[in-house]
């Protein structure tokens, strides 16, 4: 069966990367007695897709996993077992039943919400006017990995939270081979990463 | 230290961003210093936040790993941090402090949590930022602690030891600490000769530690000195250590004088203070407790994420070169039903793919078909990697790894460690070319590509010509497996240099000079030039550093600390650079680093670390020892008991657990006196009062 958990990612789970994720949640299977499916092959590796790859440091409250099984159980069970095998910093905030035959998780990705709250550190002066340039502008090119890429067609909306001076509400463009990245923007916005907490507050999907 | 070629490839420093920043923080001399005003774990994390990104794998130094374990810091009345003075990569696997961890966070009154070395990227942020070295779980300063207990598995540690005593912010010698500072004590197998580091540590542990810890933190509970001021507690320190100092196998260098005879070594040894042991003998435990089974499951990938489990603990095969083998007896072994029980209750607990059955000798195991047997028949199709290291060479070995193998397949390892049948008569590893062939043709016929050969070289008079002999034994593994497995056989060669160590048969031996390394080095690596065959070796300025402070006296800690202000630490991890900072301390110091080398020492020569005894009686080690140099064996003293020591120190403990559990023969002579004086060496008394060693179940 697959089976499609919503969790959060937070303290210290934030310094665990995409790939050392994947083998957490194959151990915190296999702790909580939940049977995952393996690829045929020389290397057998259990089928889980990930939406979307979190970069490190940031937090987030709206991870999504694909996990196949090769055994049916009921999802609250499933629920109810896994949630004492995970680490702290984990919460499964939802699990449900999908299609087998449905497409992969990460191509059904369209979008991804992300809000960042400054810290005393940071330089919060004409927070309004700084973004209002960046959503203004035209175009912002940018380099990154040696390639130059416009930046602004990634940003969907970007704007300061209501009812908070210093947390801004970005949603950026989560498709493959068109990411936006969060850390792109403070960039733009001269704001260092040491100096605000990012928090991924929604995946938005095909169809949701 | 061992070469083992799998093992992973560290960052080349000289290449290393991380490495440059580093060098430069420490150019400047930043060092954190004790601040009354402790840190808040608030604080701390906040600090912490601020540089993570900015540092490879900033998962090593967050916690919040599964089967952590947290408890409250205000009911607990005695607060121990246990550090592993290496990486975290390195650290957190260390089954040792596992043991450790569990017992004390078993008793509702103490708890303990860990550290480890910070990585030099992060080491030079920390001390920018003025973060100290902090716990893991609370992140709670280490200075706050009652009790900071360092594991020395191995010398090359010792400058990262004071680099964390350093970046805990507290005084580096004991001498200076004061009533508010914790309690710094070590133990490990480096520490049988505690002496190079005297001068750090307040006390050491000899022996095994599952037991003697609770004494100890009895005693730290009992002189803590409850304030108002509950974040950290004050002690009567010197009365404190005196009671430390009492505790069977615990040993407290400011109670012991040392004096030193016009030639430098050691005159005399005494005891300060009435009812100390002199020498101190080891701890054991009667019975081993229950393996851990909860093992700590890290967030990031390390270089063994695995369930250990330990089969059997010493070793009677009585290999001349061997400190573990000589320090850890008596042999005592886990039933086959308890060893899979815990191995399946810590496979549930962690979800770990990979579990390793350790011993010193898996081959010498009783029980070992019976074992194999049950693990595979239990794990069966669980896509689970069972290692079983340090077999015997021998067929039966590729049996016991045939059952076990999974799909992946990895390599084959054998130790053969000299290749001529005199050089293996002088180490007391015997084991003929036939049986060496016959075993590596078999497993290269099973399918096994890869077999990994470890070797040693430098042991006590070995020529060139016996160098030889492992190239030429080497070349004929290769080409008789392919006559049974094609071309596509490899072998990986590790050679690595022979360290005399204190304790053992060949604590006598001078350790073989660089020249000559170099000269059979340059031989190997001429000669095993094919594209099947990996050859690895340990580099000679590595081997001497652990040669001297292997069997170093109390001189040397000015030396470590000097080598360290130099700029040395990870002298694990092989830089260049650490080498002339240790050269430039000895010169420092005015001490000739060859007296601890070069230098054959005197049959009657008292040792720095005669002191502290394993039980093992210095005369039936120099016994062995001539036995060597006329190239005599010992067989195994399961099959015949050489009355090496252990069982009149621990008669009284072996009378209490008769039968098979220990594989010394059972005591049957009736119970002496207690606090009686038995003779176990000719010039050394040992106190033998074994009444306090009860089995904690
Ligand atoms: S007392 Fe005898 S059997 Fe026991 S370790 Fe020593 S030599 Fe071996």
């Amino acid at each position: 069966m697959r089976i499609r958990i919503t969790f959060s990612k937070q303290g210290a789970l934030r310094y665990t990367g995409h790939l050392d994720l994947h083998k957490l949640w194959e151990r915190a299977a296999r702790r909580a007695d939940i049977p995952l499916a393996y690829t045929q092959g020389f290397h057998p590796t259990p089928r889980i897709q990930i939406a979307s790859a979190l970069p490190l440091g940031f937090s987030s409250r709206c991870e999504v996993a694909d996990f196949f099984l090769s055994a049916d159980l009921d999802v609250a069970t499933i629920s109810s077992k896994l949630q004492p095998a995970l680490p702290s910093g984990l919460s499964v905030l939802n699990v449900e039943s999908v299609d087998e035959r449905s497409p992969a998780l990460q191509t059904q990705l369209i979008a991804a919400d992300y809000e960042v709250t400054l810290l005393e550190s940071a330089d919060a002066s004409n927070l309004d006017l700084r973004l209002a340039a960046l959503t203004d502008a035209p175009t912002l090119p940018r380099v990154k990995r040696d390639k130059a890429y416009d930046l602004r067609p990634q940003i969907e909306e970007l704007s300061l939270m209501a009812g908070a001076e210093k947390k801004i509400h970005m949603r950026l463009a989560s498709r493959a081979g068109d990411t936006g990245r969060p850390e792109e923007v403070l960039a733009e916005l001269n704001l260092a990463i040491e100096d605000v907490q990012v928090e991924r507050a929604q995946l938005i999907f095909k169809d949701s | 230290m061992r070469v083992a070629s799998d093992q992973p490839i560290w960052p080349n420093l000289k290449n290393c961003k991380a490495h440059r920043l580093y060098i430069q923080a420490r150019s400047r001399q930043i060092h954190i210093r004790y601040n009354p005003a402790m840190l808040t774990p608030a604080h701390i994390e906040s600090k912490l936040e601020r540089i993570l990104l900015k540092v490879q794998k900033p998962g090593r130094y967050v916690g919040g790993e599964f089967n952590t374990t947290v408890k409250d810091w205000h009911s607990a009345r005695a607060r121990v941090a246990l550090v592993f003075p290496d990486i975290y990569d390195i650290g957190v696997s260390n089954v040792g402090l596992k043991i450790l961890y569990d017992q004390i966070n078993q008793r509702d009154d103490a708890l303990a949590e860990r550290a480890y070395l910070p990585w030099t990227d992060m080491e030079a942020l920390m001390r920018r930022d003025g973060i100290p070295l902090y716990a893991l779980e609370s992140k709670r300063p280490l200075s706050g602690f009652d009790l900071i207990g360092f594991t020395l598995p191995y010398e090359t540690l010792y400058t990262n030891a004071l680099n964390a005593l350093d970046l805990i912010g507290i005084p580096l010698r004991s001498a200076d600490r004061d009533e508010t500072h914790p309690i710094i004590i070590a133990g490990g197998h480096s520490v049988m000769n505690p002496e190079p580091m005297h001068a750090f540590m307040d006390a050491f542990v000899v022996g095994e530690g599952e037991e003697v810890i609770h004494d100890i933190i009895n005693v730290i509970q009992q002189f803590k000195v409850e304030t108002l001021n509950v974040e950290r507690s004050t002690f009567n320190r010197d009365e404190l250590l005196l009671a430390l100092a009492k505790i069977p196998g615990v040993y407290v260098p400011r109670f012991y004088q040392v004096s030193y005879m016009d030639d430098n070594t050691i005159a005399h040894v005494e005891a300060l203070a009435e009812g100390l042991a002199n020498p101190v003998v080891k701890r054991v435990v009667a019975h081993l407790p229950p393996p851990p089974t909860k093992f700590i499951v890290p967030n990031i990938e390390i270089v063994h994420n695995r369930v250990s489990v330990e089969i059997m603990r010493g070793c009677t095969r009585g290999c001349r070169f061997c400190h573990a083998g000589m320090i850890t007896r008596p042999v005592r072994e886990r039933s086959v039903d308890e060893i899979v029980a815990a191995a399946e209750a810590a496979i549930k607990s962690t979800g770990f793919e990979e579990l390793a059955l350790m011993s010193l000798s898996s081959s010498d195991y009783s029980y070992v078909v019976e074992l194999v047997n049950a693990i595979s028949a239990k794990f069966e199709g669980k896509k689970l990697t069972v290692s079983l290291p340090s077999l015997r060479i021998e067929s039966v070995s590729v049996d016991l790894m045939d059952s076990l193998r999974d799909r992946r397949g990895s390599g084959f390892t054998l130790a053969p460690e000299a290749a001529t049948e005199r050089m293996r008569n002088i180490i007391n590893k015997y084991v003929s070319d036939e049986e060496i062939l016959n075993t590596t043709r078999a497993i290269y016929s099973r399918g096994w590509t890869t077999i990994k050969l470890y070797f040693m070289i430098g042991h006590p008079s070995e020529t060139l010509e016996d160098v030889q002999a492992i190239v030429d034994l080497c070349k004929r593994v290769l080409a008789e497996g392919r006559k049974v497995a094609g071309m596509k056989c490899k072998l990986n060669v590790g050679v690595s240099t022979f360290v005399p160590k204190s304790h053992t048969p060949f604590q006598w031996v001078a350790c073989d000079t660089r020249d000559s390394v170099l000269d059979k080095q340059g031989l190997l690596k001429r000669q095993l030039r094919d594209k099947n065959i990996k050859l690895s070796w340990t580099k000679p300025e590595d081997t001497l550093l652990e040669a001297w402070l292997s069997r170093g006296d109390r001189r040397l800690s000015d030396v470590i600390e000097s080598a360290w202000k130099r700029g040395a630490r990870f002298d694990a991890w092989g830089d260049q650079m650490n080498f002339n900072a240790w050269m430039q301390a000895f010169a420092e110091h005015g001490l000739d680093h060859t007296f601890y080398t070069y230098r054959p020492r005197r049959t009657d020569e008292i040792f720095p670390w005669d002191h502290i005894t394993a039980a093992v009686r210095k005369n039936f080690l120099f016994q062995d020892f001539r036995q060597s140099l006329e190239g005599q064996i010992r067989v195994d003293c399961r099959l015949n008991c050489f009355a090496c020591g252990i069982l009149p120190t621990f008669a009284n403990m072996r009378r209490d657990h008769p039968g098979e559990a220990w594989k010394c023969p059972d005591v049957k002579s009736p119970r002496k006196a207690s606090n009686q004086l038995s003779v176990i060496s000719d010039q050394l008394p040992v106190f033998t009062d074994q009444s306090h060693l009860v089995v904690v179940e």
